[in-house]
């Protein structure tokens, strides 16, 4: 093995990895508030609303990410949406996560004992103040473990994006092994650095869920 | 503080093809206390909580202070609005207290006066922490439930209620959940309120409670409410069969 190479492609690596990052951080987030939204309106809004929601899921989750990456990187153009690599591949991994943090949020509010949900509703509060007050901060809790996990394996997805050309670490391993057919020595270094973050990631989680269910734990 | 009266005409409710609650009438009259016994899967609790619509009946009336709950006319479903404004005067505890984990207990008793009752902040939490003094809990304020044993719990859920002011409580069970030395402390509570002149519906087992604090009880077997008279003529001369064999059942399960 030699990794003298690295001298040379170790900024584009670099830079590479800061998009995969940045790519799994904004998809992440913004999966999550698309799927908190979704698991909203599966729980208040009327039953139309909900098929038409529940049709979205079902297809999202029916194909694989790199067909629907596919269909918004080429497809999209033919209807007007035309986005560059980048975003067009932020925009997949929202997509893409959307549903499976919408069925996280929803197992969450369903571990929220319907009686808390009552009290609420016994002493005047509206829906909305239970949903603000209670719910969220109760079924997010719930939820949390199941979250971090689902992060987790984010992390692996954006490698796909390097199919349509987005600069991240994938797509940077691939032209440094195809220019120097260093193969091994480069997908060495993809594996180390997504070791990286996929422990920082669950480390930051563990600290957060004990943080935050400190108070929840009851003392036997 | 002015006491509530609750009149409850003809009630029905079925859960799907099961009749929950059979023609139920009962005059509740204001500063009283109301104790609901029966066997187990009676009604009871199903009634209690047509009391303030938590339970939708299905005909008859409900009235608070004269007024309908849930409805504005027979079949015409009340507004949310009108009726949240109608809960804001009627307190409820439950078997299983329903404290919210992640706030604290003075937290759990000034929520309701923040979000409901509109009042600032500094001015809820005094408030709570004189319901939190006056249920004996002033040094039990920042603790969490988790950090509180269920006596505690179910008396932080009765200063949650009363820190609303209501003129009426209704208490489902509230001692079941209690390990059986914890059960003293709640009914004391609950004791005092009576003596302050609250109007109370309590569905409970406790049969001392019933016999030494309820101005009427009322049995109820199978969503039918049977008999309704002061705790003597219910609890030591019942005349019907079915309120002596549930005491003699009762009063087996109790003998050692
Ligand atoms: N949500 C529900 N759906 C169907 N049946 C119910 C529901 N709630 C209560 N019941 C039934 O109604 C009857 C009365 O219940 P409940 O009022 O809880 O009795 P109690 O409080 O006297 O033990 C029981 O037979 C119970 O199984
Ligand atoms: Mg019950």
């Amino acid at each position: 093995m030699d990794f003298s190479i690295f001298q040379q492609y170790g900024p584009a690596l670099l830079k590479g990895f800061a998009n995969t990052i940045l790519c799994w951080a904004l998809g992440t987030v913004l999966g999550m508030a698309l799927g908190l939204v979704i698991a909203l309106i599966q729980r208040y809004a009327p039953r139309p609303v909900r098929w038409i929601v529940q049709a979205y899921i079902e297809i999202i989750r029916g194909t694989p990410f790199l067909v629907q990456l596919f269909v918004l990187y080429y497809g999209g153009p033919l209807i007007g949406l035309r986005l560059d690599a980048l975003p067009a591949g932020l925009l997949g991994l929202t997509i893409y996560g959307s549903p499976y943090f919408a069925e996280i949020f929803r197992s969450g509010f369903r571990a929220v004992p319907h009686g808390q949900i009552e009290a609420a509703r016994a002493i005047g509060m509206t829906e909305m103040t239970i949903v603000r007050r209670i719910l969220l901060p109760l079924g997010l809790v719930s939820a949390l473990p199941a979250l971090i996990n689902f992060s987790i394996i984010l992390t692996k997805e954006t490698v796909i994006l390097s199919i349509i050309t987005v600069p991240e670490l994938m797509y940077q391993v691939n032209r440094m092994s195809t220019e120097t057919f260093r193969y091994l020595e480069a997908n060495l270094v993809l594996a180390l650095f997504f070791w990286v973050l996929v422990e920082t990631i669950s480390r930051v989680g563990r600290r957060l869920e004990t943080r935050i269910t400190k108070h929840l734990i009851e003392r036997t | 503080m002015q006491a509530s009266s609750v009149e409850i005409r003809k009630v029905n409710k079925f859960y799907g093809p099961f009749h929950a609650l059979k023609d139920v009438d009962l005059n509740i009259l204001p500063g009283k206390v109301t104790c609901l016994i029966g066997p187990s899967g009676s009604g009871k609790s199903t009634l209690l909580r047509c009391v303030n619509f938590l339970e939708e009946y299905d005909s008859g009336e409900v009235r608070i202070d004269g007024q309908l709950i849930g409805y504005d006319a027979p079949g015409k479903k009340m507004s949310g609005r009108k009726l949240r404004e109608m809960r804001r005067s009627i307190g409820m505890v439950f078997q299983q207290f329903n404290l919210w984990p992640h706030m604290t207990a003075l937290e759990n008793v000034a929520e309701g006066l923040i979000r409901v009752r509109g009042l600032p902040k500094a001015e809820a939490q005094e408030r709570a922490s004189a319901a939190l003094t006056k249920v004996g809990l002033a040094d039990k304020m920042q603790n969490h439930p988790s950090r509180l044993s269920g006596g505690q719990q179910q008396r932080v859920a009765i200063a949650r209620a009363i820190a609303m002011e209501p003129r009426l409580m209704l208490f489902d069970e509230p001692t079941s959940a209690l390990d059986p030395e914890l059960v003293g402390e709640v009914l004391n509570v609950m004791k005092t309120l009576a003596s302050e002149g609250m109007t109370m519906v309590v569905v409970t087992h406790e049969m001392g409670f019933a016999a030494h604090v309820a101005d009427q009880v009322a049995f109820m077997e199978k969503g039918e409410l049977v008999g309704c008279d002061t705790p003597s003529r219910i609890l030591h001369q019942p005349d019907d069969p079915r309120i002596q064999s549930f005491l003699r059942t009762y009063h087996e399960r109790n003998s050692f």
